[in-house]
């Protein structure tokens, strides 16, 4: 696979560790009353669609920048890749 | 010998020399191994998987079911090589497989009667009961009985070797598509790649006696090779199998770099390559299928365009007797191709079998119209077969037969991405369908286009397209004139009757199985071919898939696109294990990390041991030392008593600046780092977001917005990944910077009571008494006369003790210079042994206490998980699961001191019986103490905090070890921690 970073252009995926679903972005406020059954569901549950999926991508062997992978799980089809700090400061969903 | 007089494109005058089975037979260059055994009348080549049946080769390319081979001796031989594709060398020697006795008087042939017991399923059905006997009786039987060619048991002598290649256009297949699609892209410029698993370019434009231009074919592909050999833009590359199409136009090929040669010499064998292509052309061609009718297995019998091949590029007919007639048994046109070159070559044909009623004939040959082959005789060798028309049979004598019953498009790479082949009812045959890989275009016999003049325009047309995808222009190119041979045929799948007729060779399939699984409802194509095995033999179905689902549609009554059509994957031809290694084996399996003291610690005749990927010195054994735990205790010894040196480079460093750097430690860290002074050190714990302990260290605060911190050896990498996705990913609004320094900075540990002596020795002017330089204190200077180093007063013994950090390429220097100035106070470099040692006896966790499923209170580490701010994993290791877990660390001390404790045996309370129920807990590390002359070991125990003094049981029941021991405090030494302040 080839992964398009948006500073680096187009990197084969082994240059890069797989975390997962990019939901793992929104930590819940550890301050909300049900901050328990939050962090449950922020640490144990993942969606796992057969489409379009956003994922967290580390470029372990090259820059080490976190990117957000918008992938097709059933073409592989990478739809864009963004620096995860840039996702998160824009507050792209 | 039936070897022709002339022709084909062998080279008469190199004669090579080659042995199967120990007899010696001579051939030429350009030969295979199979025309050259073909060449000296060897038919029977092998015996087949299930019932032993004599065979003979049925194929002339990488598809052959039957002629496999064990080839080369010794460490090199290999099983399971199609004689097909074995490149003829002098000095070549293979043999034959499955048999035992000789190929010709197989013991196991007995199989062959047994048949009526082997039908499909018979695995499932048959060795039910008693099942005790499957795998003492059953399965090593079937599996002796069964089977290929045996490995050699010995290690590959040969090297391998991997490569990225990059293109815009990959052709894969070398015939009239693909040299035509690769010609036309080589001209427009474009960088191509054309690979075929041949070692000749050409493909069936060498097999058969096609003219272009007037010329022979082969005329044109040496022309249009030499072209393409002189364009810098295009790498041609024979012998290579591209074999898989992964994703983003990323495509598997092996190129056999020598497996033509004799041994390979300063070359590798094969080449695995990773080609990242833009654009793909598949011209792989298309592969022949058989017709199968009564007893079609025998020695004589191949495919009918393959025997065209070995008379048109090997010059070989494949007959025991070289004046024998050959017949030829096909339901179209593409049969008497055969027949036609045969004769052409001055062979005796006994005529054309022709399925369909009003076959055509075009020349001087008999046909038998309407008619079909009914039986064959000639265990070893064909020698008659049974021809019946209108229900009148007779035999006639042959002594070879050619089969054809048309041919399937090579859909296999097209279908790699689930691309599903669609029917083509004008083609009776699966072509690629349009949701095929991206970017690979199927053209010429690949795509149903086998005519000469429609491949050769075919590829011409797919390199255009696919350039133009990517915006390279290329022209059409002149191509040479051609006419596409006659190629109609009939719907005809099989010859019905009472005999098995074959239709998997390999794993020897017959039509009364699929019938038997159309019987037992075995009928999707999936179960079909579970049932039966059909297809799953190393030549994935090649010849037989399709010719099996023709025949389950006739028995359902559907037709066969409603029968369905399994699809590929890949390998497309079997690749071996060693050139996916490449050359990552033995000491390249991984890479070796050294530390900046290893050549030192070599020199002392330390022992290494791999601590991931590092080698760490394990101990330094000393001259009269003969057991390592004389060396072992030596230096724990002298690290209480003395000053010991211990390189502790692997340990993780991260650089943690910024000016929130602070904070964001406060958040990494369960214990609060915000609030250390600048010059102090503070122990860190780092939790899992899921509560548990995920990794221990150290923090030093170098200044303000300037901390460097330590993490196990194991977690260093991974430590660094979780820091950097919360700095990125999670808190990307602090400032906050982040570098992994681990190799940048040896680190060295002095430890002992003299470590501050030693040290005193080597500091150039920093004040390190107690008073100015307490314990936890950290400080940027200089020592040796210059160097700029870290020093960090940390002890992980329990002594009064040291770390000094410098530039790594200034450790080996630093480790002579510290064992220089120690001398007179017996300074002892010591080893990972020593190392645990000192740490156990002082109730320091490490990895077996870190496992990743304890935690904070239950290493006794609960208050260090701070309430006051939110960290990593605060909130989830306040859950009730975790909070209530009773287990605590606790130490343990056999009461018979010399009897040893074995990490992971599991505490129980002195009389409970030893099973789950009662289990307390379990023992993480143990060691012998030199210090307090005992065993002792540290482990978690159900409410060891308020138990001790109690003694209770450490058992291994399943080395059927118990050991009684005591309770105590984890710190075996210095409980009070005076030492280390001192």
């Amino acid at each position: 696979m080839l992964i398009p970073h948006p500073l680096l252009g187009l990197r084969d995926a082994q240059e890069f560790t797989y975390l997962g679903d990019a939901s793992l972005m929104h930590r819940p406020d550890p301050a909300r009353e049900d901050a328990v059954a939050a962090f449950a569901d922020y640490v144990f549950l993942r969606d796992n669609p057969a489409g379009v999926h956003r994922e967290l991508w580390f470029h372990e062997a090259g820059d080490r920048s976190w990117l957000v992978v918008t992938r097709d799980t059933t073409t592989h089809e990478i739809l864009g890749a963004e620096l995860a700090s840039d996702v998160k400061l824009g507050g792209v969903q | 010998m039936t070897r022709l007089s002339k022709g084909g494109l062998i080279d008469r005058d190199a004669r090579l020399r080659f042995s199967f089975n120990g007899t010696e037979y001579s051939g030429y260059q350009g030969d295979t191994l199979a025309s050259a055994l073909l060449a000296n009348g060897v038919q029977l080549m092998g015996r087949s998987f299930k019932y032993h049946r004599p065979r003979g080769v049925f194929a002339a390319g990488s598809e052959e079911p039957n002629a496999m081979v064990t080839l080369r001796d010794g460490a090199r031989a290999e099983p399971n090589t199609r004689a097909t594709m074995t490149e003829l060398y002098d000095g070549l020697s293979a043999r034959s497989q499955n048999h035992i006795g000789s190929l010709e008087r197989d013991l196991l042939a007995v199989n062959d009667l047994l048949s009526p017991f082997l039908a499909a399923g018979f695995y499932y059905k048959t060795f039910m009961w008693p099942k005790a006997f499957w795998e003492k009786l059953y399965e090593p039987a079937i599996r002796r009985a069964a089977g290929l060619g045996a490995l050699s048991m010995q290690a590959d002598p040969d090297e391998y070797d991997k490569g990225f290649l990059h293109c815009d256009l990959l052709v894969i297949g070398g015939g009239a598509a693909g040299l035509s699609a690769a010609l036309t892209a080589g001209r427009a410029g474009a960088q191509v790649i054309l690979a075929d698993e041949d070692f000749a370019l050409g493909g069936r434009l060498l097999a058969e006696r096609d003219r272009l231009d007037g010329a022979e074919a082969r005329d044109w592909v040496a022309i249009t090779r030499a072209e393409l050999d002189s364009l810098p833009n295009v790498r041609v590359m024979p012998r290579t199998t591209v074999f898989g199409v992964y994703d983003h136009g990323i495509y598997g090929a092996v190129e056999r770099v020598a497996d033509h040669l004799p041994t390979p010499g300063d070359k590798v064998r094969q080449t695995l390559w990773r080609i990242t292509a833009k654009r793909a052309v598949l011209a792989a061609g298309a592969t022949e299928r058989h017709i199968p009718f009564a007893d079609n297995d025998r020695p004589g019998i191949m495919l009918a365009g393959a025997m065209r091949a070995y008379a048109n590029r090997w010059a070989v007919t494949p007959l025991k007797h070289a004046n024998d007639p050959i017949a030829i048994f096909t339901n179209g046109d593409d049969g008497h191709r055969t027949a036609m070159d045969l004769i052409a070559h001055g062979a005796r044909v006994l005529g054309v079998i022709d399925s369909r009623a009003d076959a055509p004939c075009f020349g001087q040959y008999e046909v038998f119209p309407g008619a079909t082959v009914t039986g064959t005789k000639g265990r070893q060798s064909l020698y008659a077969i049974e021809i019946t028309r209108n229900g009148q049979s007779e035999w006639h004598s042959v002594g070879a037969l050619g089969v054809s019953g048309g041919w399937n498009p090579n859909v296999h790479l097209a279908s790699h991405h689930r691309g599903r082949p669609v029917w083509d009812d004008a083609l009776l045959a699966f072509v690629p369908g349009p949701n095929g890989p991206q970017g690979l275009i199927p053209a010429g016999a690949a795509a149903g286009k086998g005519g000469v003049a429609d491949a050769l325009a075919d590829g011409m047309q797919a390199a255009i397209t696919a350039l133009l995808e990517i915006d390279i222009a290329a022209k059409p190119i002149p191509l040479p004139q051609a006419e596409n041979a006659p190629a109609a045929q009939e719907a005809f799948w099989h010859v019905p009757g009472k005999r098995r007729a074959w239709v998997d060779f390999q794993n020897d399939v017959t039509v009364k199985d699929i019938v038997l699984a159309h019987k037992e409802n075995m009928r999707p194509v999936e179960h079909l071919k579970r049932w039966t095995t059909l297809g799953m033999a190393t030549d994935q179905g090649k010849t037989s898939n399709i010719s099996a689902l023709a025949v389950m549609a006739e028995l359902t009554g559907k037709t066969i696109p409603q029968t369905g059509t399994t699809i590929f994957r890949p390998p497309y031809t079997g690749v071996s294990l060693s050139v996916l290694g490449g050359g990552d084996t033995g000491p390249h399996f991984r890479p070796k990390r050294l530390t900046p003291t290893h050549h030192w610690a070599e020199a002392q005749g330390a022992e290494f041991v791999e601590v991931g990927p590092w080698m760490r010195a394990q101990y330094f054994p000393q001259p009269g030392e003969t057991h390592w735990r004389e060396s072992v205790d030596r230096e724990v010894l002298a690290v209480r008593s003395g000053v010991g040196l211990c390189d502790v480079t692997t340990l993780g460093k991260i650089d943690v600046q910024g000016a929130d750097a602070g904070e964001f430690l406060n958040r990494v860290y369960a214990n609060m780092m915000g609030t250390l002074k600048v010059g102090m050190v503070r122990y860190g714990l780092m939790l899992r977001e899921d509560g548990h302990c995920y990794d221990d260290g150290t923090c030093a605060r170098l200044a303000e917005d300037h901390y460097v911190v330590t993490t196990t050896t194991a977690n260093a990498g991974l430590v660094y990944r979780q820091m950097e996705f919360f700095r990125q990913c999670v808190w990307p609004d602090l400032d906050v910077q982040l570098i992994s320094t681990t190799d940048a900075w040896a680190q060295i540990a002095v430890a002992g009571p003299q470590s501050r002596t030693l040290l005193q020795r080597i500091v150039d002017d920093a004040d390190i008494s107690n008073e100015a330089f307490p314990f936890m204190a950290c400080r940027e200077l200089t020592i040796c006369g210059g160097l700029r180093a870290r020093l960090f007063r940390i002890s992980f013994s329990g002594e009064l003790a040291y770390e000094v950090a410098v530039p790594a390429r200034y450790g080996h220097a630093l480790m002579q210079r510290l064992m220089e100035k120690g001398a007179d106070l017996g300074v002892t470099p010591y080893g990972t042994e020593a190392l645990g040692v000192l740490r156990i006896e002082k109730g320091h966790a490490a990895g077996a206490e870190l496992n990743g499923q304890t935690t904070a209170q239950m290493l006794g580490l609960g208050r260090m998980v701070s309430v006051k701010k939110d960290s990593v994993g605060a909130i989830m290791s306040r859950r009730e699961g975790l909070a209530g877990d009773k287990r605590r660390l606790v130490g343990l001390k056999p009461v018979n001191a010399q009897k040893p404790v074995a990490a992971g045996a599991h505490l129980f309370a002195k009389d409970a019986s030893r099973d789950m129920a009662n289990d307390q807990g379990w023992v993480t590390s143990a060691c012998y103490s030199p210090h307090l002359d005992s065993h002792i070991a540290l482990g978690f125990l159900e409410d060891g905090d308020t138990r001790m003094g109690e003694v209770i049981t450490a058992a291994n029941p399943l080395e059927g070890q118990e050991v009684t021991v005591e309770v105590v405090s984890a710190h075996f030494v210095d409980p009070e921690g005076g030492r280390l302040r001192d």
